[in-house]
């Protein structure tokens, strides 16, 4: 039995918290482009570089494009790579993170999630990655500046997981995470290395009709996201959906090898409920969100009200499971959306959440909170305002509206 | 009971609130505390106001938004008074700092609270002096060392050769030291 290893305090940002974990995992190549919230990771990384305190190769690109094109690229060589961007750079990679998963390359990337234009705004909201929720890649979101630190390093053992072989992207919010200086304990190099171990690969049959690993090598030539049309597409995609469904495993497991040397985890890597157990009203959220609704159930168990909370730790793939047994006693429910779906009636999460109820023999009243858009500040008592709604909803027994927008100017 | 003590603090863009308050936050983690700092995240421009967190506790932090009733408010620049409700959410055990070289008593006729323990310090005279700018963000620490005791002033030192060069982290010390003795409280 492993043994949970001594630690270093430190005080890092959420940005730099991420840069130190990509140092420590042996990473072979990062390509990235500048963009507020993330520019501390790359910036900081580079300093790695040019300090010669990482082998890793650092490329330069002109865009986001380029630079998910280059880590992908990396990536089919055999090589680890990752990148970090925000906003309007995720927007502009759109097109390249479906090669990525596509092509069955495990990038990992950090998102310092920030609002979309316009109008122009460079906080935090999850208008970025919700945008690309259909790419095929893994999303993880991060509660403080130490889970990001411990996604990112998890992020790697999962991607190159052979039952997995998918990107991961993993969400720090712009600002309120990216951006300020929190307690940050951090594993020993050796440790990490050894976690992230050495990238593996499956055995696929090459032109030559001999196996090789599934990596461009000269050696064995290959051919990586060729065209596809009527005849195979639709099985390369349905093997993506496989993909997804092993991942749900795989990072239950990434999460309780990652406890048995950190002593951190973080719920069954999934989901983390706080305070479930007996609760009658719940909220579930995603990222440093998370953190304060911890303190505002604190406070209302002290007031008597059986209150929960459910983190949303992994949304791709989703955990339906997870979430139907952690709201089994559940009656009322706020899923709690920073980020719009203009003209679908509701946000991203909410729609989700109430779609894998519809199957529960018991399904509890689901409201839809959107908050938050633009970096808006959320106030404790603003959060505590939901639990009071669901409590007047299990009173009245119907919910009159279930799209509400929390802290909107009137 | 509280279990963690907030500070805001409020300056003009360039007098350095975001660093007093990343220097306080990592005094304390180096004495074992837990401890958050963050600006106020929005645009930044020199001489507008400002406003910087710190949080500081013994167990972890999981709050993640603006300070909205800090335990301490630090006022880096006096004419932000007239301006900013710099007192907004304070109570009664509160204590609010402000760079004055008036006395306490004439510095609350210009406050908008009974609330909280005031205390005073000639932070621009003090900066101007040692420093020969008018950069009042060390003294304002060393008095809010003084008013609080939240830190001690040996590992401020520590965390200041650790940041600044050797001449500004001993210039700085000096008003903090100066700063610590001065402190008026009402």
């Amino acid at each position: 039995m492993q043994k949970v290893v001594k630690q270093e305090m430190m005080a890092l940002a959420g940005d730099q918290a991420v840069a130190y974990a990509v140092k420590q995992s042996d990473v072979d190549v990062v390509a990235a482009y500048p963009i507020t919230p993330q520019t501390i990771i790359v910036e900081k990384f580079s300093e790695y570089v040019a300090d010669g305190e990482v082998e890793t190769e650092f490329v330069c690109v002109e865009s986001e494009h380029s630079a998910m094109a280059a880590s992908i690229s990396a990536s089919a060589t055999g090589a680890r790579a990752f990148t970090a961007t925000a906003s309007a750079g995720l927007a502009l990679m759109h097109e390249m993170l479906f090669v990525a998963s596509g092509c069955r390359a495990p990038v990992v990337m950090a998102v310092a999630n920030r609002a979309l234009s316009a109008p122009l705004n460079i906080h935090g909201d999850h208008s970025d990655s919700m945008a690309q929720r259909d790419s095929g890649w893994i999303q993880m979101y991060a509660e403080n500046a130490q889970e990001a630190y411990d996604s990112i390093i998890q992020a790697f053992q999962i991607a190159e997981n052979l039952d997995v072989l998918l990107p991961v992207m993993v969400g720090l919010d712009g600002f309120t995470l990216s951006h300020t200086l929190e307690n940050v304990e951090a594993l020993p190099d050796e440790v990490v290395k050894e976690f992230v171990g050495v990238r593996k690969f499956p055995n696929v049959l090459t032109h030559a009709g001999k196996t090789a690993p599934f990596k461009l090598d000269p050696a064995n030539p290959m051919t990586m996201g060729p065209i596809a049309l009527q005849n195979y597409y639709f099985e390369f995609k349905r093997q993506q959906e496989e993909a997804m469904t092993n991942a749900l495993n795989v990072i239950q497991q990434v999460n309780s090898d990652y406890a048995k040397i950190s002593g951190r985890s973080y719920g069954n890597g999934l989901v983390e409920g706080y305070c479930l157990e007996d609760a009658e009203v719940a909220a579930i959220c995603l990222g440093s969100t998370a953190g304060t609704m911890k303190t505002v159930v604190d406070d209302l168990r002290q007031d008597g009200v059986k209150a929960g909370l459910l983190k949303l730790r992994t949304f791709r793939p989703l955990p339906v499971e997870a979430i139907r047994s952690a709201l089994e006693n559940v009656k009322a429910v706020a899923v709690m959306d920073k980020c719009m779906s203009f003209g679908g009636n509701g946000g991203p999460v909410f729609h989700e959440v109430r779609h894998l109820l519809y199957d529960v023999a018991s399904r509890p009243y689901v409201v839809n909170y959107i908050y938050g858009l633009g970096g808006r500040d959320t106030s404790p008592s603003e959060l505590r305002s939901i639990y009071e709604n669901l409590q007047s909803i299990l009173q009245a027994g119907r919910v009159e509206t279930p799209i509400q927008y929390l802290g909107l100017r009137d | 009971m509280k279990d963690i003590t907030e500070v805001r603090w409020h300056g003009r863009g360039g007098q350095g609130s975001w660093t007093a308050s990343e220097v306080l936050a990592r005094t304390a983690i180096y004495e074992g505390k837990y401890i958050q700092s963050f600006p106020e995240f929005g645009p930044e421009r020199m001489g507008a106001p400002v406003t910087a967190f710190t949080r500081i506790s013994t167990r972890p932090i999981r709050i993640h938004c603006a300070v909205y009733e800090p335990d301490i408010v630090v006022v880096l620049d006096p004419t932000l008074l007239k301006t900013v409700p710099v007192t907004s959410g304070v109570n009664e055990n509160g204590i609010i700092i402000i760079n004055s070289a008036d006395e306490p008593a004439k510095v609350r006729k210009t406050l908008k609270t009974e609330k909280g323990k005031l205390w005073t310090i000639p932070a621009t005279q003090i900066a101007l002096k040692i420093l020969g700018m008018p950069i009042t963000n060390t003294a304002m620490l060393g008095t809010v060392a003084r008013a609080t005791k939240l830190v001690s002033l040996e590992t401020i030192e520590l965390i200041l050769k650790e940041r600044f060069r050797p001449d500004l982290a001993e210039k700085n010390f000096a008003v903090i030291n100066e700063a610590y003795s001065e402190a008026k409280q009402e």
